[in-house]
């Protein structure tokens, strides 16, 4: 049996792959259910038609984020995986619930008129709206420890409820609200883009509110990650995070304001990404908070050995298709469907 | 209420509810990205506009089927952790890797170039989106190879090793994806998906056929599924054949239940009905044919055949839902050979097109494949009861420590709302089909558009292009 486990660091590298899939969900799957997330509040059926059909391409292909980011961990850390799964149980299957009404939405809603139309307008909307704040409803649960006995979730079914996991759902939906709306700048023109301006800046306030609870409440909750961001010289270190997020509002905000149409879009990316490295600071070395280590849940090194032969392989041709469909689809999406 | 179910029994339902369903729409898309591909190619080739209609309607049930395969798939792998975590706890690093190649090798290409296959229309030459065509299809068979040598592996586990923490290492990953009963499965898997193609779209053709409607159109699609028919619904019962002689050797238990035989026997007779009766250890009401069974097992009249009682009672699958499940699939195969043969009859007296009887016959027909689908899978996966990996795991030990309570309703939530979405889907198949591959201006025009995309005037909306 090969294994590079005397090589490289395996889990290590397993950790960044993971922990980089999750995050280009986030980013693409975030942006499209973004979109679902401001369907309704569109002026026109017109307008719905464009963002519909500005993400029609590509919204599968986003979603296979998150079986990689899924399907990774039960490779790489089944422990984790095997931990996790139980206890956010519910969540999990509500989420998955939101992203049928959601994904069935686009072949549907086509295919109907008037009425009937309506229903899967709203499937599309609730769906995302859904999956957004059951995802934010996770991580506002993973942050805040899991109970593990053995090798097994120790707690009840409803461990991840309570306030704070609300309050991060709902920071997630309206997250995902900026980056549709920032998208919808870069796909649409006229009445469509100028209503997503106002849209974006409406969700950057909240946005920022909620990037600033979360950021005093996690140290106040936890002593461990308290001592990590405010003991010096971490401080200093870790600063800049904070700071860059500020910034990049405060640019996207201007942006949004002007003729500006793909910086905001990308920026808001930035601002995921301080968000993200901000909370994976803080959680490590943890992949359970706080009771197991990446290391500690890592697959067999033959196991991941051979995982990562193919995901060298295959990782940058799929970054290659992904992107030549995005260059394919580019410009401004029209109100027609095309099949 | 729900407190004195058992988890386990619940979280086996559930899972057999949602793979069930799951398993529908691939079953139809393995065998449709393929063909359309073929279409595609026919008309490149020959410029007939006819199989350009023929692949635009079809296009469009694909994409709804298609759509319907991914996100109920979605819900798949997270199955595994709700349902069987200590399954995934134990098994994960040797069938964790078979399903990452599945989403790196597979689930991208799929989902990337469906959407250049189905939005691509102006944007690319012909032959670029004629490739995408085949990568799609192509895709869909790869998706099959890696979750069929999962499957497969759990059926017939080698190229492992227990560790000291009862967990399994892989020792040989060649044996792991070849495990013996895998590349059976797979081709058995890959035929089944296209006859049930071929079967849904002979029963569509037939019907248009026989309402003297798109008659042009319904002749290829008519006359492709019957060469389908023709050499693949017999190939499919050899293949069955050697899957069953594959089983007989590695879960014999399984073929005792396939066939309802309690005692061991030589000479044993093939029972065509019959009640299996677990508490008796009988089966009743047998209509025997004598020896038959040992002669296909064996391919010798008075070999022997193992018959449960070889098993101690807490070692058998639930015979009688196998057995059945077993007769139903085979039933179904003989039938599509009959109307392979019968095609071919019909051909020769040139009668193939006209013939009303047999356009009812395959109409009938049209959701053949996807009972014998599901009776297959029913076969092997209760067949391999009472393990989940075969003589090493009990499917009672791999439970996820959920309770009873919050599968009993996310289970009911599942039933609520698959059937739900699903029966929608349904409908607007149903509606492409009654529509048909009709003149361009019409089929176009529920999708808001009054001429083909091609031809479109883009300059009608300020920078609106067809995304
Ligand atoms: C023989 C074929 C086959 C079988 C047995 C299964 N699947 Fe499947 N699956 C496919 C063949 C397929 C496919 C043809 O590749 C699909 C169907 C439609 C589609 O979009 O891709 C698919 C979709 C699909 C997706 C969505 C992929 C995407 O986003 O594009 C996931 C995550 C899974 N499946 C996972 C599973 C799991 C975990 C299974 C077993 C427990 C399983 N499938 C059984
Ligand atoms: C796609 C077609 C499939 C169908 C229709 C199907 C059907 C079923 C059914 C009916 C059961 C319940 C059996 C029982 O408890 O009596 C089951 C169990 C199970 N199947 Fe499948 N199956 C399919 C494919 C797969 C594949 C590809 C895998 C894995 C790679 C898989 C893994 C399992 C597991 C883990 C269980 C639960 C444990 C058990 O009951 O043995 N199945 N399946
Ligand atoms: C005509 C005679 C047929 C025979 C003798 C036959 C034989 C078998 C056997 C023995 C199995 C169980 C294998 C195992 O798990 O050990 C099986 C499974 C299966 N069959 Fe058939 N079969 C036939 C026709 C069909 C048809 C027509 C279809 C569908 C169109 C089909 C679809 C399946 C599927 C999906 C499975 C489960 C997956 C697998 O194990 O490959 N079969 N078949």
């Amino acid at each position: 049996m090969f294994s590079f486990e005397s090589l490289v660091d395996l889990p290590l590298i397993w950790f960044g792959l993971i922990a980089t899939a999750i995050f280009l969900y986030i980013l693409l799957d975030g942006f499209d259910l973004g979109v679902g997330i401001l369907f309704p509040f569109a002026p026109t059926d017109r307008c719905r038609d464009r963002m519909m059909n500005s993400i029609a391409p590509f919204w599968d292909g986003n979603e296979t984020w998150l079986i990689l980011g899924g399907g990774g961990m039960l490779a790489a850390f089944p422990l984790a995986f095997v931990v996790l799964m139980p206890a956010l149980y519910i969540p999990i299957i509500v989420m998955l619930l939101g992203l049928i009404f959601r994904g069935v939405a686009f072949e549907f809603r086509f295919k109907d008129t008037g009425k009937y139309r309506r229903i899967w307008d709203y499937a599309f909307h609730f769906g995302s709206l859904l999956t957004a704040l059951m995802q934010g409803v996770i991580i506002g649960a993973i942050v805040q420890g899991i109970e593990v006995e053995g090798r097994n979730y120790a707690g009840g079914a409803f461990d991840w409820l309570n306030a704070y996991s609300i309050m991060t759902g709902v920071a997630v939906v309206f997250g995902y609200a900026l980056l549709g709306g920032t998208w919808l700048v870069v796909k649409t023109d006229g009445e469509t883009q100028t209503w997503a301006r106002k849209s974006a800046s409406y969700a950057i306030g909240f946005v920022a509110l909620f990037l600033a609870a979360v950021s005093i409440s996690m140290p106040i909750m936890n002593p461990e990650i308290r001592s990590l961001w405010f003991s010096l010289p971490n401080f200093f270190f870790l600063l800049p995070i904070p700071a860059a997020s500020l910034i990049m509002l405060i640019v996207i905000w201007r942006d949004l304001h002007t003729e500006r149409e793909i910086r905001p879009f990308l920026l808001s990316f930035g601002v995921f990404l301080t968000g993200y490295l901000g909370i994976a600071i803080s959680m490590w070395p943890y992949i359970v908070p706080f009771k197991i280590t990446f290391r500690q849940a890592a697959a067999a090194p033959e196991s991941q050995s051979l995982l990562l032969i193919g995901t060298a392989i295959m990782l940058p041709l799929i970054l290659l298709y992904v992107g030549y469909c995005y260059y394919l689809f580019r410009g401004k999406a029209s109100h027609e469907s095309s099949y | 209420m729900f407190e004195n179910l058992d988890p386990t029994f619940l979280a086996r339902i559930q899972f057999a509810f949602i793979i069930s369903f799951h398993i529908l729409f691939p079953a139809f898309t393995i065998g449709l990205a393929s063909w359309l591909a073929m279409l595609e190619w026919r008309w490149l080739k020959t410029g007939n506009q006819v199989y350009a209609d023929v692949y635009r309607m079809w296009v469009k049930i694909f994409a709804v089927t298609f759509g319907m395969g991914v996100v109920s798939g979605v819900v798949m792998p997270f199955q595994f952790g709700t349902n069987w975590s200590r399954f995934v706890d134990a098994g994960s690093n040797v069938i964790g890797p078979l399903l990452g190649y599945e989403v790196l090798t597979a689930f991208f290409l799929e989902a990337s170039f469906l959407g250049v296959m189905l939005f691509g229309w102006n944007r690319v030459s012909p032959k670029m989106h004629f490739a995408s065509t085949i990568i799609v299809a192509v895709g869909t068979l790869i998706s099959a190879f890696w979750i069929l040598s999962a499957n497969s592996w759990m059926q017939t586990p080698q190229g492992f090793r227990v560790g000291q923490d009862d967990l399994l290492y892989p020792t040989s990953w060649l044996e792991i994806i070849f495990n013996p009963s895998f590349p059976f499965r797979f081709v058995h898997m890959v035929t089944a998906a296209y006859l049930t193609t071929a079967f849904t779209v002979a029963g569509i053709g037939a019907y248009y056929l026989w309402r003297q409607r798109h008659v042009q159109h319904a002749r290829v699609m008519f006359g492709m599924a019957m060469i389908m028919a023709i050499f693949v619904a017999p190939m499919q019962g050899l293949f069955g054949d050697l899957h069953g002689l594959n089983t007989l050797e590695h879960q014999p238990a399984k073929v005792a239940a396939m066939e309802g035989l309690w005692e061991t026997k030589r000479g044993a007779p093939l029972a065509l009905f019959g009640l299996p009766d677990q508490e008796a250890e009988t089966t009743k009401f047998a209509l025997e044919i004598p020896k038959l069974s040992s002669l296909i097992l064996t391919h010798d009249l008075d070999g022997e055949v193992k018959g449960l009682k070889e098993w101690s009672p807490d070692e058998r699958p639930p015979v009688a839902l196998v057995f059945w499940a077993f007769r139903l699939m085979v039933g179904i195969g003989v039938l599509m050979i009959a109307t392979g043969v019968l095609a071919i009859i019909l051909y020769i007296r040139k009668r193939l097109f006209d013939t009303r009887w047999f356009q009812v016959w395959c109409m009938a027909l049209t959701p053949a494949g996807f009972l014998a689908v599901l009776a297959g899978w029913f076969v092997t996966e209760v067949g391999r009861q009472p393990w989940i990996v075969y003589n090493l795991m009990r499917t009672s030990d791999a439970t996820s420590p959920v309770m009873g309570t919050s599968i009993a309703i996310s289970l009911t939530a599942f039933v609520i709302v698959y059937i739900f979405v699903f029966g929608a889907g349904s409908y607007y198949i149903l509606k492409l089909i009654g529509k048909g591959p009709e003149g361009e201006p019409q089929a176009y025009g529920d999708h808001g558009v009054d001429k083909p995309p091609i031809v479109t005037d883009m300059a009608g909306e300020k920078g609106g292009q067809n995304v």
